[in-house]
């Protein structure tokens, strides 16, 4: 019957292959489009990550590897200091704004979002299509940025200042500026895409969908993309005088012309700390559309959790100096952010133990999405505890800059960006590419990601704790550290695994694009309205758009001849007690 | 209950682009409301300059440094009231398309868009003359700020220019807009009202004090 309907849709104009695959409006192509950006940048990311974690183990060893780096950026594999900040830096830019935020929001949201309302496509299909292409853009200058005239940015991802505002100090001056451009245009792109997902939510949504009946992924989405939007414009302007200063000359973060580097750094975490729960809140948003389904359980606490996220989303703008501790600025300043830093585990706590509560007493099914989204919660609990040490000052004061914070902020943006990247890529794999992924291949990718990711970074916590700073190019050169460089070896043999066990999960992703099982409209007996249209998606998304009867979680409810109600459908009378 | 496709139905266009069962009464115009949430961003956008100029005019003793010229409060004074003379125009236009009353609308439109010209040639002189006093924008932090931020609001005037002069075009043309159909006139004066309501901010920061 499904099939039948596809055919019937006739399209009324014949698209060329440019404008339906490479500059199309269609949301789920550019999400699509994204998908694979995100994906790409996640391996060049991955790859930086491998020969920083080769220099710490072995320092000034050759990289295997790393031979066709041509001199000066490396020698016949042997990474020096200059090029080793440079990939530190740009691990961070990519994977935080090249692979979280268009894997997360581009992909997922792009294709999501849409369907989960019940709309025909965007609001503004071509501001969409621009969006991907600002990005596009934005990937090339970071990627240009190696191979211009003394390397790519080395300032940290953070761009301290002074640092960052004059090329004298790190020897880098196109890099660097491409860096700051290609940031401005990644905001702009996701500025575009915020407009959008703010506007489908709040004008496209199909009768009888309510704001409280929206699924959790589109509320996450959305207080996403305002949390980015309210936080991005003191960092547009930052970037703007960060480049005067660094081209016409201006002081504004040198204080030797009368500037105040400390500016920049409240700029940026004003941005950068909402930012964290920009890239969290899908992430924990796709977790929430996988419980219920694999429980078949209504969620638990639907309004608690939307309460929860905007009491978080208010409170991340009041913690930026959280980050600055140490940095010098006024000490009054410490208590009231250490209060609020403190706060803000509440609503996440809250949030974490509604994923409990979901998953007590359910009919939980393994399958490699719910296996995914439990690892995402185990996982980021870590992160979140242990950010509490970091948020309180004296604590602070002795684990600021070392592993302890590196390994910290692993644990809140690996389970957010891939662990819950890959839970909702094979939750909705099958609505995106019409084929169902192989479960063996993913639930090895998955044990196999998720042992080597804490062999990495559980010991990091103890060389923090031993005092190794991070930034450092070489850790021999500090005869503290030397007893733990055995350590640090260990981590890179488990950052090593961690990259191959990426292996299998590429080897799935082709493998069942192209011969997978043929995958059914709903495969995961799910009610939300993407799973309410056929399999593949047809142009305009639904041939009739649904009338939405009730909420999106109402599994296993008594007197009901199934434990699924699909969104779109009313809910059948109650059988005969 | 074993598919739960929807019933399937041939898609009619219903003449407006939109598709048959597609929900037709919004609450807000998509257009209007993406410009709204623009202008939000770029309101935190100023927010950023302005603490940033707030935050470097503390640490600064001596302002203007020495050797640097004081701004010009007098002519820019009266520039400040030509631009909000001009936000009183455009709400003027604003109301006249509401009554469908497309002369009215073009000539209030012209008008605006004449004040915003001014604004802009005044503000443009005054830098040259700044400059050859000595203030640029490399000088000091003094015309470092100065430079940014009146540089800052005087291209978003520019652009609003821009989308302003479009919208006078299609007006002047005459069957464009209507009461029914002024979402283009809508987002011209949104955007509008905001690079105007931004100026005093700014004004009273940098020039007064």
């Amino acid at each position: 019957m499904a099939e039948q309907a596809t055919s019937e849709v006739q399209h009324t104009e014949q698209m060329s292959f440019v404008r339906k695959y490479i500059f199309s409006v269609d949301h789920k192509v550019i999400g699509k489009q994204y998908l694979f950006l995100s994906l790409f940048m996640a391996l060049v990311a991955g790859t930086m990550a491998y020969y920083v974690r080769w220099q710490l183990a072995w320092p000034e060893t050759a990289v295997p590897g790393a031979g066709w780096i041509p001199e000066p950026t490396a020698f016949s594999g042997i990474i020096p200091p200059e090029f080793y900040n440079a990939l530190v830096t740009m691990h961070g830019t990519i994977m935080v704004f090249f692979v979280g935020m268009p894997l997360l929001l581009g992909a997922f949201g792009n294709y999501l979002l849409p369907l989960m309302v019940g709309a025909r496509d965007m609001a503004f299909p071509r501001l969409n299509m621009m969006s991907f292409w600002t990005i596009f853009t934005a990937s090339l200058c970071m990627i240009a940025s190696f191979f211009v005239e003394g390397g790519s940015a080395a300032a940290g991802w953070t761009g301290y200042a002074p640092l960052s505002a004059d090329p004298i100090y790190t020897g880098v001056t196109w890099g660097l500026n491409l860096w700051i451009i290609g940031l401005a245009l990644e905001f702009t792109s996701f500025l575009m895409g915020g407009i959008n997902f703010l506007t489908t939510t709040v004008t496209m949504r199909a009768p009888g969908m309510t704001m409280l009946r929206l699924p959790l992924m589109v509320w996450m989405q959305i207080t996403a993309a305002v949390l980015f939007m309210l936080s991005v414009g003191p960092l547009v302007a930052g970037a703007i005088l960060l480049l005067l200063d660094r081209t016409v000359g201006t002081g504004f973060f040198l204080p030797g012309k009368g500037g105040d580097p400390l500016l920049w750094q409240h700029l940026f975490w004003f941005f950068g700390h909402p930012e964290v729960y920009v890239v969290l809140l899908p992430g924990i948003g796709a977790v929430m559309e996988i419980l219920p389904v694999f429980s078949r359980k209504p969620i638990f606490g639907y309004r608690t959790i939307i309460w929860s996220t905007m009491v978080a989303g208010v409170l991340s703008f009041l913690v930026w100096a959280h980050h600055m501790y140490v940095s010098g600025m006024d000490p009054n300043l410490v208590m009231p952010f250490s209060i609020t830093t403190i706060l803000i585990s509440v609503p996440f706590a809250v949030i974490i133990f509604a994923f409990m509560a979901t998953l007590w007493g359910g009919s939980i099914e393994f399958k490699t999405p719910m296996l995914y989204a439990i690892g995402t919660v185990t996982t980021f609990i870590i992160g979140g505890v242990t950010g509490i040490f970091n948020g309180s000052p004296p604590v602070d004061i002795f684990i600021h800059d070392t592993y302890f914070v590196v390994s910290h902020f692993h644990f809140t943006l690996f389970p957010s960006v891939f662990l819950g990247g890959f839970a909702a890529l094979y939750f909705w794999f099958p609505k995106m590419f019409g084929k169902m992924m192989n479960e063996t291949l993913g639930k090895i990718h998955f044990w196999w990601t998720m042992i080597c990711f804490n062999l990495v970074f559980i010991p990091m916590f103890v060389l923090g704790m031993g005092g190794h700073m991070r930034r450092i190019y070489n850790p021999m050169q500090y005869d503290f550290l030397k007893p733990m460089q055995g350590i640090n070896q260990f981590i890179t043999y488990s950052a090593i695994l961690l990259l191959l066990g990426q292996i299998p999960f590429i080897v799935n992703f082709f493998w069942s694009m192209f011969g997978g099982k043929k995958a059914g409209d709903n495969p995961w007996n799910a009610n939300t309205l993407e799973w309410a249209t056929t399999t593949p998606v047809p142009h305009e998304n639904f041939d009739t758009i649904p009338t939405v009867y009730h909420g999106p979680y109402d599994y296993s409810l008594p007197n009901q001849n199934e434990d699924w109600q699909p969104q779109h459908l009313e809910k059948e009378p109650a059988a005969v007690a | 209950m074993s598919d739960i496709a929807a019933v399937p139905q041939p898609l009619q266009k219903n003449g407006k682009g939109m598709f048959a069962g597609q929900r037709q009464e919004l609450v807000i115009n998509s257009s209007l409301f993406g410009l709204l949430i623009f202008i939000g961003t770029e309101i935190m956008f100023f927010a950023g300059l302005i603490s940033v100029f707030m935050i470097i005019r503390a640490g600064t003793d001596t302002w203007p440094p020495a050797g640097q010229p004081l701004l010009p409060v007098g002519i820019t004074t009266i520039n400040t009231i030509f631009l909000l003379v001009s936000g009183f125009t455009m709400y003027l236009a604003r109301k006249a398309i509401g009554h469908n009353n497309t002369k009215a609308l073009t000539r209030w439109l012209g008008l605006t868009a004449l004040l915003g010209a001014i604004f802009l040639a005044v503000q443009g002189s005054e830098w040259v003359r700044l400059i050859s006093f000595g203030l640029t924008i490399s000088s000091s932090t003094y015309g470092g700020t100065f430079y940014t931020l009146i540089g800052c609001h005087g291209l978003h005037v520019l652009g609003a220019m821009i989308a302003l002069l479009r919208v006078l075009y299609k007006s002047v043309r005459g069957t464009t807009y209507s009461s029914s159909n002024r979402t283009g006139v809508e987002m011209c004066s949104a955007y509008w009202f905001f690079v105007v309501a931004i100026w005093p901010i700014l004004f009273v920061l940098v020039y007064l004090n």
